[in-house]
Formats: structure tokens, C-alpha cells, sequence
């Protein structure tokens, strides 16, 4: 003991030394955890479906950002009978990897939101948005009134999925060029929906907030919440061979 | 005469970029914080202008005294953000059991006001705790002043406009979306300016020391320092939309992005919420009971040991996700193993009492410093627990981890800062002594209480809504919705209100008591133990010219 106390001595007379060493203690943990993931191969599984956010999406997503809606909701089911029959089949790696940032979340104060896409209808949405406890009387919810009055403001959606392009997202240059035509085309209910259909499978385009004459925030937030765990068919072969290999859970 | 221009030409650029970026801001958002950042310069130039920054303290220092306006500032402002912070407590607590109380407005929803309410305690009340302290430390501990008195003030002033623009933000939905770090870009940036300058008179102010030793409070400090910088820089990797604009997108995304999330969320509260907090209790534990700390040796394996072990526990925040099987285990085991060095230090604190018991009873200020020290140990115990998977399996999700949490924030950091405050505001204002050392007491019980109710409610809570999630009738069917799980919460979260209430009420009760004693009166009441004070050694060694 006394030869630790005797070499400790040099470190606390040394505030470089000092500072080196308690730098170096902290760092090896984040090594060894963090750096594997970016290069293992079953960090995430590819499964069939995965695309980036259409422009609409991505904008309803900037607004469950800006409300907070992290705060009380999940997005991540964990693999229990309870949840799993609650929530739908358990959140995969890849439904998440487009997320910029991931919206796992910590709280459940409400339900999981992983998989809430097509399972109630845009009239049911707007109304619980508007007010959660005229459909649900137990709810705590905050109402979201405002979303619903307030235009679409979502800036320059080319801008934002160029940056997007940027730390990943594989968008095309042709999804980038169109991304504002697309936002307007996506929350039609007679737009021409062919080509962004083409460029993003599986998207939904309609007029989500119920007043067609009008692109509001509650059209995108709405479009957002119905496309939420819908792009990966969990139940297809490939994605439950997939399954079948990952270890652990 | 000439630094006075210069300084006035530095706040006249920073008002005209801030005048250029919000003309140019692509939103209304950034606008406003653009506005706030001009606002600041303008203040900063009338300041300078008048010559009102050129204290004493910094043209012709007493060097034979210790440099305490920063300290004295950020005492004030611990005590004036840990109301506000607790007060948005209290607020969103309510929301949570009178949902009307969100007002159906945009600004007030419980998502915009929760990370108000964790930015404000920790990072505010919290963090200007751990800067004046620190600096109250660092000179006392190496007998010598501040090193660059001028850039010590720019880490306190930088700091508050870190808090503003934060918390504005917030309220404006200018956000991340990561818990505890919901700064944006820019705002990242200027705290990551501010951080490298505090760094710079911490470290200034220890190679200055006249003592040979380091003492062990700096190191806890250090490493604070040291952690969270590179914590906060690999977390806030972001890409901004625009340079005129508050939107961003972290580099990482999914799996990545969480672990990284987690592995700067955990140590959040590793190193800025323990590592800091136990320097303050290194210093003031020994100064208050008047006795040396119990164990050098154990100092030294604990510390070390925490700051290796805790960097690791990042994934148990992850545990059941998509994040792979092996590094949620690597988690849960290093967070088991994180528990011996976390009680070191609780062992450390409290032995250092051996000898002088008898102060719990009389001396109110050494009676916090006890709760705080007993409320880490608990905290520090039911933290490894949880981190066990099958522990976690029922606690992840629910408020558990809310009455976890704050049994940590309100017991631990909350008490050992109150006890710190208590300890320096007669010394930093030069009075006899602390208005009232009853009225102590008094904080001392409100808290307490208040966090009994607190902690109790929400493991009841915790534990319920867990257990009801799971819960499978005869029939082979859940038997709860999820909104009936919501509902039986309802009396639950009441409680916990009632118990943040006492909590508000007792820094009530100690914002009066500063107050009071700043403005030098004395209550009349039967005296009880406090700590000796000879104003006459609180002094730096100074050279003797040879």
C-alpha cells in the first residue's frame, strides 16, 4: 500500500500528469464500447423496406422534436410477450437507422409510438391531438390545438435533406431537388403521387389533418405518426431470417 | 485605458455579428437568440464603457487575498437558478397530475418544459454550484489566487448566457431531442468556448499553487472538467441546416447515436452530478466537522476507480433495445462494479465524521452534509440494481427511474450544495455568521421530508405501472390498457407534487437565510454548533520579495 501511496505522490504533484492520466482512464470505456459498433456487422441487420423520411415525414418529425414528444414517449419495443402483443413486433437496429437523431426515448408516460403508424385513423390523430381526453379520459397528455391552426413552416426541405445527405441519409440527388414539390405533392388529396410513391415506397400521401385547403403542422406530424413502423414487413422471410441471427434478446 | 477600447471594439464586432446573423436568420427562433446574444453585447459594452469592469480585483488585485467576486456571483446565481429550477419542477409535477395546468399553449406544453426543468437544476443551479465552489476551492486548497482573474469572469458570464439561450430555446422548441443535451449547434459551440477557458483558470490556478500537493477535491475537479468537455464535444457532433439557423443533425444515427446519447448521458451524471459534487464534499465534509478525511488511501483507489469504471455504464440506460447483446452486459456489469468505488467515496465522507458524531446533533449544516452523503450511498446502491437486466425489465419506462434519479438530484447534490452554500456565504461577505443556523434546520427537514414523498411515490408508482404492463389474467390476456395504467398513477403523482412543494418551500427558506445574511442582519436565536472562522488565515501565501 504505502509504494501506491509513494507513486501516487508523483501524480499529485504533476497537474499535467494528473490531468493525462484521469484523460486516459475516461476515455478507455467509450473505446471499447462505442468505436466496435461502427464496424461490426450485426450491429444492425439489413432487413427489407428501410428508406429515408419523405420530406412531409421528415418535417412532422422536426415537429415531434420540437414539442418534446421524446420526453414521454418511446419509440422502442423491447422483446416481451407483454410488449410485443401491446406494442407490435420488437423495434429492429435498422428501423432506426435513418433517425438523425434516434428518438428511442427513456419514459413511458404514454404508450410506445414504434409501431402507432395505420393503427388508428387520421380522424382519430387530429382529434387526440386536438384534445387527448375526448377520446381518452384517463389521458395526461398536453393538447396540441395549435398544430392544426398554424401553416406548415418547414423552411427549405431541399436544404435539410441535402444536410441529411450529409451525415448519411443516402437520399438521391433527384429526392434532394424535389424535396419541396414533394412536400406540398405528399399532403394532397388529388396530387399526382406517382413519382414520390416511385422514390419512397410504401409513403401514404393524402390530406392527413382533415382541411384539404390547407398544409398545416398537424398534416405533417400526422403523416409522421402513420408511417412509424410501417416501411419493414417485421413478418416477410428475409426479415424474420434476419431475426433468426441476431443473438441475445 | 487602451484594454478598455480594445475590450469595447471586441463587444461593438460581437453586437454587429449578432446584428448581421439575425437579419440573415432563416428562423424566428434563432432571430430571437441572435437577440439575446446582441442584448448581451450591448450590456457588456455600457459595462466597459463605464469602467465598471475594471474592478479592483483585476487592475491592482490585494494579492493577499483570495479572489472571490466570482464566487460570490455564482453563489447568487446556484441560489437563483435552484429556485427557478425547482419551481418548473413543481409545475411540470402538477401537469403531469392536472393536465389543464399545460394551458393549451405551445410554450408551455410539459415537452418544452421538462427539459427546462433538467437544463435549469443541472446545469444551472448544478453547474454554477460546481464553478463557484471549484473556485473557492482551487485557491483555498493551493493557497494562491485565480489565475486570469479576467477570463474567470468570462467563464461565469459565458456560462449564464449558455443558460439563456438554453432555456429560451427550449420554450421556442429550439431543440436536439437528447436528454440533457438539448442545445443546439451553436449554443453547443459557445459552451464548448466557455468550458476550454474554465479548464484554462482551473489548471492556471493549480500550477500557481504554493502548496507541493494537489489536493484530492481538485482531482474529482479535474476530471469533471477534463470528462465533460470531451463528453459534451463527440455528443454534440452535429451538421447545421444553416449558419443562420437553429436547426442541426447529429452525426450519429439509430444504435450509434443512442449508445453515444447514453455513454454522455450517463456520465452526465458521472462526472458533472458525482465527480464535482464529491470534490465539493472533499473540501467542505473536512472543513465543517473540523476533522481530517478519514482515509488518503482510499481517496486515491476511489477516485480512480470511479472515473475508470463509470465511463463504461452508458449502456444500461440501453438494456432489451437493438443495441447488440454484448455491450448491454458489458454495461450491466462495469455499472455492478461501479458500486464499491461509489460507497468509497460515501465511506470516505462519513468516517470523516468519526470522532465528532456528536456535530449531527448540533451543527444543522454538518446534518445536511450527512443526508446528502447517506441519500448518495442509497442512490449509488439502487443504481446497480436497477442496472440488472431483470431489475431493469420492470423498471425501464417508468417513473422508478424518475424517483431514482431525483433520491440522487434532490438528496445528494441538492443537500451537499445547500450545506456548501450555507458554509461559504458568511465567509465570502465577511459576517459573523449565517443569518439563522435554525432556519437551517428548518430547510434541512422541509427537504428531507419532501424528498421521502418524492422518492416513495414514484418507486410505488415505478413499481405499479411496471407490473401492471406485464400483467396477464387467466384468460392468457393483458389485462390493463394502457391508459388504465395512466390512470392509477393519478394519487401517485399528487404525493410526488406534495413532496417537491416541501422541497421548493425549504430553498425558500434558504434564499431568505442568504438574503438576510448578505444584507448583514442577525437573527435572534439561541445559538447552535457551526465551524470556527479565522478570516485572518483565509489568505493565499504570498512571495516574499527576496
Amino acid at each position: 500500500m504505502t509504494t501506491i501511496v509513494e507513486r501516487h505522490k508523483k501524480l499529485e504533484r504533476n497537474v499535467t500528469l494528473l490531468g493525462l492520466a484521469a484523460f486516459a482512464a475516461v476515455t478507455v470505456g467509450g473505446i471499447v464500447e462505442i468505436a466496435p459498433l461502427f464496424w461490426i456487422d450485426n450491429t444492425i441487420e439489413k432487413v427489407e423496406g428501410m428508406r429515408p423520411y419523405t420530406p412531409l415525414e421528415q418535417a412532422g418529425r422536426d415537429i415531434y422534436i420540437r414539442e418534446g414528444c421524446y420526453n414521454c414517449h418511446s419509440q422502442m419495443i423491447r422483446p416481451f410477450r407483454d410488449e410485443v402483443e401491446r406494442y407490435g413486433h420488437y423495434s429492429l437496429a435498422a428501423e432506426s437507422m435513418y433517425d438523425h437523431p434516434f428518438q428511442w426515448g427513456s419514459k413511458r408516460t404514454g404508450p410506445d409510438l414504434a409501431r402507432v403508424g395505420n393503427r388508428y385513423s387520421d380522424e382519430w390523430h387530429v382529434q387526440h391531438l386536438k384534445d387527448p381526453r375526448s377520446l381518452v379520459p384517463e389521458s395526461i397528455m398536453p393538447t396540441y390545438a395549435h398544430l392544426a391552426e398554424h401553416e406548415l413552416n418547414a423552411g427549405d426541405m431541399t436544404a435539410e435533406l441535402r444536410t441529411l445527405y450529409q451525415v448519411g441519409v443516402p437520399y438521391s440527388p433527384d429526392d434532394i431537388a424535389k424535396a419541396n414539390d414533394d412536400l406540398k405533392v405528399q399532403a394532397q388529396a388529388d396530387g399526382d403521387a406517382t413519382d414520390l410513391k416511385k422514390r419512397y415506397p410504401k409513403a401514404q400521401a393524402r390530406d392527413f389533418d382533415g382541411d384539404p385547403k390547407r398544409l398545416t403542422e398537424m398534416d405533417a406530424l400526422v403523416a409522421y405518426l402513420q408511417m412509424l413502423g410501417t416501411l419493414v414487413d417485421v413478418n416477410a422471410p428475409a426479415a424474420q431470417e434476419a431475426l433468426a441471427k441476431e443473438k441475445g434478446r | 485605458m487602451e484594454s478598455a477600447l480594445k475590450r469595447s471594439g471586441l463587444w461593438l464586432a460581437g453586437l454587429l455579428i449578432a446584428v448581421l446573423a439575425c437579419a440573415a436568420a432563416v428562423d424566428t427562433g434563432f432571430a430571437i437568440h441572435m437577440g439575446i446574444v446582441g442584448l448581451a453585447c450591448i450590456i457588456g459594452l455600457i459595462v466597459t464603457l463605464r469602467g465598471l469592469d475594471l474592478s479592483r480585483a483585476i487592475l491592482s488585485p490585494d494579492q493577499g487575498r483570495y479572489d472571490d467576486d466570482v464566487i460570490r456571483w455564482g453563489v447568487i446565481a446556484t441560489v437563483f437558478w435552484g429556485m427557478a429550477g425547482f419551481l418548473v419542477g413543481l409545475i411540470i409535477a402538477l401537469q403531469l397530475a392536472l393536465p389543464v395546468l399545460n394551458l393549451g399553449l405551445e410554450w408551455t406544453a410539459f415537452g418544452r418544459l421538462r427539459p427546462l426543468h433538467t437544463s435549469a437544476v443541472i446545469f444551472a443551479f448544478g453547474g454554477n454550484a460546481l464553478i463557484a465552489t471549484s473556485f473557492y476551492v482551487v485557491q483555498r486548497t493551493c493557497r494562491a489566487r485565480l489565475a486570469f482573474p479576467g477570463l474567470a469572469r468570462f467563464v461565469f458570464w459565458g456560462y449564464q448566457l449558455f443558460i439563456v439561450l438554453a432555456a429560451t430555446g427550449y420554450l421556442l422548441g429550439i431543440t436536439q431531442a437528447k436528454e440533457y443535451a438539448e442545445p443546439e449547434w451553436y449554443v453547443d459551440i459557445w459552451l464548448t468556448i466557455v468550458w476550454v477557458a474554465y479548464l484554462a483558470v482551473f489548471v492556471g490556478t493549480i500550477i500557481k499553487r504554493t502548496e507541493p500537493h494537489i489536493y484530492v477535491a481538485n482531482w474529482f475537479y479535474l476530471s469533471f472538467i477534463i470528462t465533460v468537455a470531451m463528453l459534451h464535444i463527440v455528443n454534440n457532433l452535429n451538421w447545421p441546416v444553416s449558419f443562420v439557423g437553429s436547426r442541426s443533425f447529429p452525426v450519429f444515427a439509430g444504435v450509434q447515436g443512442a449508445l453515444v446519447q447514453w455513454w454522455y448521458g450517463h456520465n452526465a451524471v458521472g462526472f458533472f452530478l458525482t465527480a464535482g459534487f464529491l470534490a465539493m464534499m472533499y473540501y467542505f465534509v473536512p472543513k465543517q466537522a473540523e476533522r481530517p478525511i478519514f482515509s488518503y488511501r482510499l481517496s486515491i483507489i476511489h477516485f480512480w476507480a470511479l472515473i475508470f469504471l463509470y465511463i463504461w455504464a452508458g449502456p444500461h440506460h440501453l438494456h432489451y433495445t437493438a443495441l447488440p447483446d454484448w455491450a448491454q452486459t458489458l454495461g450491466m456489469v462495469f455499472s455492478v462494479m461501479l458500486w464499491m468505488p461509489s460507497w468509497g467515496g460515501m465511506i470516505n465522507g462519513l468516517m470523516t465524521l468519526n470522532g465528532a458524531w456528536d456535530k449531527v446533533r448540533t451543527d444543522p449544516i454538518i446534518r445536511m452534509m450527512v443526508m446528502a452523503l447517506a441519500f448518495y450511498g442509497m442512490s449509488t446502491f439502487e443504481g446497480p440494481m436497477m442496472s440488472i437486466k431483470s431489475v431493469n425489465s420492470l423498471s425501464h419506462y417508468t417513473d422508478w427511474t424518475i424517483g431514482h434519479v431525483h433520491s440522487g438530484a434532490l438528496g445528494w447534490n441538492g443537500m451537499i450544495t445547500f450545506a456548501c452554500v450555507y458554509y461559504m456565504v458568511p465567509r465570502l461577505w465577511a459576517k459573523p455568521r449565517l443569518y439563522s443556523l435554525r432556519m437551517v434546520n428548518w430547510h434541512f427537514w422541509l427537504a428531507t421530508v419532501g424528498i421521502v414523498f418524492y422518492a416513495s411515490s414514484m418507486w410505488v408508482a415505478g413499481i405499479t405501472q411496471g407490473l401492471m404492463w406485464r400483467e396477464y389474467g387467466a384468460d392468457g390476456y393483458l389485462v390493463n390498457s394502457f391508459a388504465e395504467t395512466v390512470l392509477a398513477l393519478k394519487p401517485m403523482y399528487f404525493l410526488r407534487a406534495f413532496g417537491g412543494l416541501l422541497f421548493l418551500s425549504g430553498a425558500v427558506v434558504m434564499t431568505v437565510n442568504v438574503w438576510r445574511t448578505i444584507l448583514g442582519h442577525q437573527r435572534d436565536e439561541a445559538p447552535m454548533r457551526d465551524a470556527a472562522f479565522d478570516p485572518a488565515k483565509d489568505r493565499p501565501l504570498v512571495a516574499v520579495a527576496a
